[in-house]
């Protein structure tokens, strides 16, 4: 899976919580949550959402370190491969 | 009530707690004697919550301690002594009174946990101005009806946030002259300022003027269950009950690490992230980044906290996590944990003891009681699920109304009705702001009636058991159902709307709406999640609905009125019961 049908997939995640979100406004290095305006509750689901989807196992330790855009597609490129 | 109740043993402690014996307290106490531990402004001019958190410590010689410490997102350290804190705010007051923001005058903040943030709160108190902080996931609606409500001057806030949220409903609250950007070394048009250039120009040296204990310091936001949300008022003699709960519940030592992780856009946030910290002279630790297991953990470890203070929806996402903090940090310096914002379950309190070394200790109050009113003491045995005992000088009772003005005490235990707490303590609210009416229903007789049903057992600890109202109780925080409804039937399909707290086991309770559409509207996939987006960015992601569902039409009763707590039966499978006794048609 490359790049782009990562974030095609991040992005889709998103909208089931964030559905009024605007990708275009959102820069890849900008923190998302605080973009978006997703609280800690619902980006714990999203992220168990993305597990699911992918089947990607993303413990939590990593949580942290997933900000942005970029550092999501990233990660789970690494991930996949 | 099957949990063990949880015994200690402060002899082998090696601080000894402020408040050995629980009963001598109570049998003793006097608000007097607390007044007498508070150094009061000099020359006998009054109180002062600013003068007592920050001032004073300097005045005593005290003034190179570390005030503040603050983590920003990227992990940066920077800290602040009790004397950077006194000359930052009062630059700040002295910003207002050149901008000719006098007494009383509301200064509103919606900002994330910086340091520019804690001088604005301290400087207005100075000033004498009331400090009004939003909460920043708040959306447009809920931040423009609550700086109209409060009559705000200014604001504090970040670019990002103005932009974003208040610049397009700014021609509506002509009363707010001036933004203060956090972010912002130029000043914009429309008297949006910059506040460090504005800090910069400002002395400071700043002389508190005379405080009357009951002038106006502070105004809170919280929700009721009808009408707009409402703004609760409190004055600078809370500093009272700020600093006899730091010390009898929180357990304050000067020589403390203390990290309270509420945001200052609620109550928590105020009372405990900045007042009653500072007013024991610890160093009160601030994180600006939000909740994240490890980065927590770590914060703890790092920052060597003595005490924590945090909340149940925090303390369930760790224990959800898998995380074993105490196997994998060293957690030896943490001496006491708390929590607030709803009723932590047992098995929290349990958790602590293995996950953390120590249990958690709950505690009950409200926007309205300014500090904690019923706590788990740190020498007194924890009954896991209980909130604890009342606070010295408090008087909590279980009631039932008998009318408008009357309630009968109940003294048996173990029966639950309406948690009560005897009217007079300095941090009582003294008003909703604009709304007399509505202030004087919380009363009866001598009694301040919580709206929270409750139940006392025979040694006098108190268990919540539930609202009396429909207020939603969501991460802590209250949401009133009527907020939602309202931004959703601003949407063209929607006919009717119904709004529940849902229970949710990380978060306590989520917000649920039930949708019955227009006869020309039809339910599906894409309308539900167009729904969601509308109420998201009127409302914020504090406010909004997680969960939408159609319903074909709504209960209500026969004056039209919808039924929230049918709607809460069905959806938690309860029997309806008597429909009829619910709500009076």
């Amino acid at each position: 899976m490359d790049a782009a049908a990562i974030r095609g997939i991040i992005e889709k995640g998103l909208l089931q919580i964030a559905p009024e979100a605007e990708f275009d406004d959102l820069q890849p290095t900008e923190n998302i949550r605080e973009e978006l305006d997703i609280d800690s509750f619902d980006f714990l689901n999203f992220l168990i959402g993305l597990n699911e989807e992918l089947g990607v196992d993303i413990p939590e330790s990593d949580y942290e370190k997933l900000i942005t855009m970029n550092d999501l597609t990233a990660y789970l490129e690494e991930k996949l491969q | 009530m099957g949990w063990q109740p949880i015994r200690k043993d402060p002899s082998r402690w090696r601080v000894a707690p402020n408040l050995p014996d629980y009963h001598q307290a109570r049998a003793e106490f006097s608000w007097n004697a607390v007044r007498r531990e508070l150094s009061g402004l000099p020359d006998g001019r009054g109180l002062n919550i600013a003068y007592e958190a920050v001032d004073r410590h300097v005045d005593q010689g005290r003034g190179d301690r570390v005030a503040l410490r603050w983590l920003s997102k990227e992990g940066q350290v920077e800290d602040f002594s009790y004397t950077d804190l006194r000359d930052r705010s009062n630059r700040f007051a002295n910003l207002l009174r050149n901008l000719g923001i006098g007494k009383g005058e509301r200064v509103f903040s919606l900002s994330s946990r910086i340091p520019e943030l804690y001088c604005a709160v301290l400087g207005t108190l100075k000033n004498l101005s009331v400090f009004c902080p939003l909460f920043s996931a708040f959306g447009p609606e809920p931040i423009a009806q609550r700086l109209e409500r409060g009559d705000a001057r200014v604001l504090v806030t970040s670019e990002r946030l103005y932009r974003k949220k208040v610049q397009a409903l700014r021609h509506a609250l002509p009363q707010l002259e001036y933004i203060l950007l956090t972010d912002s070394t130029a000043d914009q048009p429309d008297n949006v300022l910059s506040l460090s250039r504005l800090l910069q120009e400002s002395e400071t040296q700043f002389s508190i003027p005379q405080t009357d204990p009951e002038d106006m310091a502070l105004l809170h936001f919280t929700s009721g269950t009808t009408g707009k949300p409402k703004g609760a008022v409190h004055v600078h003699n809370a500093v009272m009950t700020h600093y006899l709960t730091g010390k009898y519940v929180l357990d304050l030592h000067p020589e403390d690490i203390f990290w309270c992780t509420a945001d200052c856009g609620w109550v928590t946030g105020t009372s405990y992230g900045i007042i009653a910290p500072l007013t024991h002279g610890v160093t009160n630790l601030v994180d600006e980044a939000d909740f994240e297991s490890e980065r927590w953990c770590r914060n703890l470890e790092e920052q060597r906290v003595n005490v924590w203070y945090t909340a149940p929806t925090a303390i369930r996402m760790l224990m959800r996590s898998g995380l074993k903090p105490r196997e994998k940090y060293d957690l030896s310096h943490l001496r006491l944990v708390h929590s607030v914002g709803e009723p932590l379950n047992p098995e929290a309190v349990v958790w602590g003891v293995e996950a953390l070394g120590l249990p958690i200790h709950d505690n009950w109050w409200q926007t309205e009681t300014g500090g904690i009113m019923i706590a788990n003491y740190p020498a007194m045995e924890i009954r896991p699920g209980s909130m604890g005992r009342p606070l010295p000088g408090i008087e909590a009772a279980i009631v039932h109304r008998i009318s408008e003005s009357e309630v009968e005490v109940e003294d048996h235990p173990g029966c639950e009705g309406e948690l009560a707490l005897r009217q007079g303590w300095p941090s009582m609210f003294r008003a909703y702001l604009h709304d007399e009416q509505r202030y004087r229903k919380c009363f009866a007789g001598d009694w301040y009636i919580t709206g929270d049903l409750a139940e006392r057992d025979a040694d006098g600890y108190f268990w919540f058991v539930g609202r009396a109202d429909d207020i939603i109780k969501t991460s802590g925080h209250m949401v009133g159902p009527f907020e939602v409804e309202s931004a959703l039937m601003e949407h063209p399909a929607v006919a009717e709307v119904g709004v529940i707290g849902k229970p949710e086991e990380m978060i306590g309770e989520l917000v649920k709406a039930f949708v019955a559409l227009k006869s020309d509207a039809v339910a599906s996939e894409e309308l539900r999640l167009e729904l969601l987006g509308f109420a998201r960015k009127k409302l914020g992601s504090a406010v909004a609905p997680k969960e939408i569902e159609f319903v074909a039409n709504l209960p209500k009763t026969r004056s039209g009125k919808i039924m929230r707590r049918l709607l809460k039966a069905r959806e938690l499978g309860l029997p309806e019961g008597d429909t009829s006794t619910l709500e009076n048609g």
